[in-house]
């Protein structure tokens, strides 16, 4: 079993620096997702755990060893990138012997081996076939057959979803939980900027921002307690409003609420973070009234953008039968329990 | 170019058969029509003859094809060794000692061909390697003149690999040796095989170099065409020059027929 440290890690590239200080720890057996916008440095920090670039400041551990000066051939690691690099002239069983084969494997298991990996991943229909003679998501399947086949002990996932189409994505989501659960030795880093196959997947979370690790946590922990106006909106897209604490609950624009969560001193400037599907429509406590904005149908729910005082909310609620028009006043209301208070400026976002 | 309309169509083939035909097919022609005559003192060649044939494919002639081939196989395997090998080291290079790398392969392109024949022959004429009078010279001033060509389309398709691949390789496991061998240069195959054949093209049709240094038992076919005009038959002349020019197409063909499993891509 072998998990990540990644300790005081810092990349630079040309002097810029995109990569700041990375302090994390993997788990053995662990899934974690590296979470964030692009260019937040996320596929950096894959990149120094696979040993393709060389962190300027830090060590890299695998397994506690301390991995930093050795080359990526000798990591033992198993990486899937985005666009799969399935080595187009060679069939899917070679494509899945290789790593066997480079490194000298004996001949009479790999065979074996690689029947092995293609059935896990459903693919072993398509031995005989070239990677140009398969649909996006096989080819997918066969780059996670080949990643697994050397059995890494840890295993890197680079946007593996993103090339998919939505509907194959939830498909391939649920497998690579159901790999997980198959080999629950291997540590996982997933990185990602979808918040969904985060939360989906992974154990913790780790949310990236502008080079720097924002918040670590499971994903319950960031989606109902985030630390930072960064987590809070990166995650979930939640409705975040200036406040003043006050005593059992907060001011927001002159309107006293009630919170059951109030951690800072009373006076203090603060954000308060509501998830907007957690707001309901119609008088309530903690009552926000506005004027819708826009209406948007997504099916089963209609998300509403209501200008309470300036401030734009979001609100996510189940289908509704009459829907409101463009400029009708409605009221918005949350249950104390339902709101987090942040301190304000704790994230640069 | 696409061109969609039928009067644009008609023009474009216009615009080609003005450029193209006057440039390069007529020249060519003019050739293989004297390669069948007797004489020429009219508009048009007369007395048709396959005399010249016979002749040139029989003899010093063939004497000369043979040593054209062999030299062109010889020198364009040696330049795309070379190359190759001066390409993927200038790929793992910086900026400066690649482009340094660069201009010194480019030299043998930038300097006229007469004064590298005249080069390699000084170079070599006197211990401790001294190739002078045989047929090695002529292989090597070949193969430093086309190492340039091999090199620059070698180096292009290195930078146009995606090292995805390389890095998926190595993840895997896979030592730098073991990559170049099972990932870069299956990849890199079809640029291989289109530089063989330009160097191979090249190496047939040399004869600036060559005249300063080649051996009497050792005398290409261009060499041979233009000591036989030279003498003034122009009529065989043509003729081995169609020879030549016919063994350089089919070669090319077979060469460019060579598909790989890497070019499906
Ligand atoms: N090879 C490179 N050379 C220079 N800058 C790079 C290179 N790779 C990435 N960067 C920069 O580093 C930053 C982080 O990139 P990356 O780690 O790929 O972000 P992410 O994967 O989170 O989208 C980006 O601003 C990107 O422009
Ligand atoms: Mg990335």
């Amino acid at each position: 079993m072998s998990g990540i440290r990644f300790d005081g890690v810092c990349v630079a590239y040309d002097g810029n620096t995109v990569l700041d200080r990375l302090d994390l720890t993997v788990e053995p057996g662990e899934v974690m997702a590296l979470l964030g916008p692009s260019g937040s440095g996320k596929t950096t920090a894959l990149r120094a755990v696979a040993g393709f670039v060389r962190p300027v400041a830090g060590r890299v551990l695998i397994g506690g060893r301390d991995v930093t000066a050795l080359p990526p051939h000798k990591r033992g690691i198993g990486m899937v990138v985005q666009q799969y690099a399935l080595f187009p002239h060679m069939r899917v069983e070679d494509n899945v012997a290789f790593g066997l084969k480079a490194q000298k494997a004996p001949k009479s298991e790999i065979p074996g081996r690689v029947a092995e990996a293609l059935e896990m991943t459903g693919m072993a229909a398509y031995a005989r076939r070239y990677p140009r003679e398969l649909s996006g998501g096989q080819q997918q399947r066969v780059a996670i057959a080949r990643a697994l086949a050397i059995r890494p002990g840890v295993l890197l996932l680079d946007e593996p979803l993103s090339a998919l189409d939505a509907q194959l994505r939830s498909g391939m989501l649920a497998e690579l939980a159901r790999l997980h659960r198959e080999l629950p030795d291997v540590s996982i880093l997933y990185v990602t900027h979808d918040q969904v196959e985060a939360l989906t997947l992974a154990d913790r979370i780790a949310v990236m921002d502008r080079a720097r690790l924002q918040d670590c946590g499971t994903p319950q922990e960031l989606y109902r307690a985030p630390r930072t106006e960064f987590t809070a909106s990166f995650v979930g897209n939640a409705n975040l409003l200036p406040v003043t604490v006050a005593d059992g609950g907060a001011v927001f624009e002159g309107r006293a609420l009630t919170l059951d969560r109030g951690r800072a001193a009373p006076g203090a400037a603060a954000t308060l973070c509501v998830r907007p599907h957690l707001l309901g429509l119609g008088a309530g406590p903690n009552a926000l009234s506005g004027t819708i904005a826009e209406v948007q149908w997504r099916g089963s729910t209609h998300r509403l953008y209501v200008d309470v005082d300036g401030h734009r909310l979001k609100a996510d609620l189940p289908e509704l039968r009459e829907t409101p028009a463009l400029g009708d006043r409605v009221t918005l209301h949350f249950e104390p329990r339902d709101a987090v208070l942040l301190a304000a400026g704790v994230s640069r976002a | 170019m696409l061109v969609h309309s039928r009067a644009g169509r008609w023009a474009a083939w216009g615009l080609f058969g003005l450029l193209f035909l006057p440039l390069f097919a007529l020249p060519l022609l003019v050739v293989v029509a004297a390669s069948f005559a007797t004489y020429w003192s009219g508009a048009l060649p007369s007395g048709p003859t396959t005399a010249n044939y016979a002749a040139a494919v029989r003899g010093e002639s063939l004497q000369a094809l043979t040593t054209s081939l062999i030299t062109a196989v010889a020198a364009s395997l040696l330049a795309l060794t070379v190359g190759t090998w001066a390409a993927l080291a200038g790929a793992a290079l910086r900026r400066r000692g690649k482009r340094l790398l660069d201009a010194l392969f480019m030299l043998p392109v930038a300097v006229p061909s007469v004064v590298v024949g005249l080069a390699v022959l000084v170079a070599f004429s006197r211990p401790p390697v001294l190739l002078n009078g045989t047929g090695s010279i002529v292989v090597l001033a070949h193969t430093v003149l086309v190492t340039a060509f091999a090199h620059r389309s070698v180096s292009a398709a290195i930078v146009r690999l995606d090292p995805a691949y390389e890095q998926a390789a190595a993840s895997l496991g896979a030592r730098p040796a073991y990559v170049l061998w099972r990932v870069r240069l299956p990849l890199l195959l079809p640029s291989l095989t289109a530089a063989a054949g330009l160097c191979f093209a090249l190496s047939m049709g040399e004869l600036s170099a060559t005249m300063m240094l080649y051996p009497p038992d050792w005398t290409p076919l261009p060499v041979r065409i233009f000591t036989a005009t030279d003498r003034g038959s122009l009529f065989s002349g043509s003729a081995v020059a169609v020879v030549l020019m016919a063994t350089t197409l089919l070669v090319l063909l077979a060469v460019s027929r060579i598909r790989t499993r890497a070019s499906y891509r």
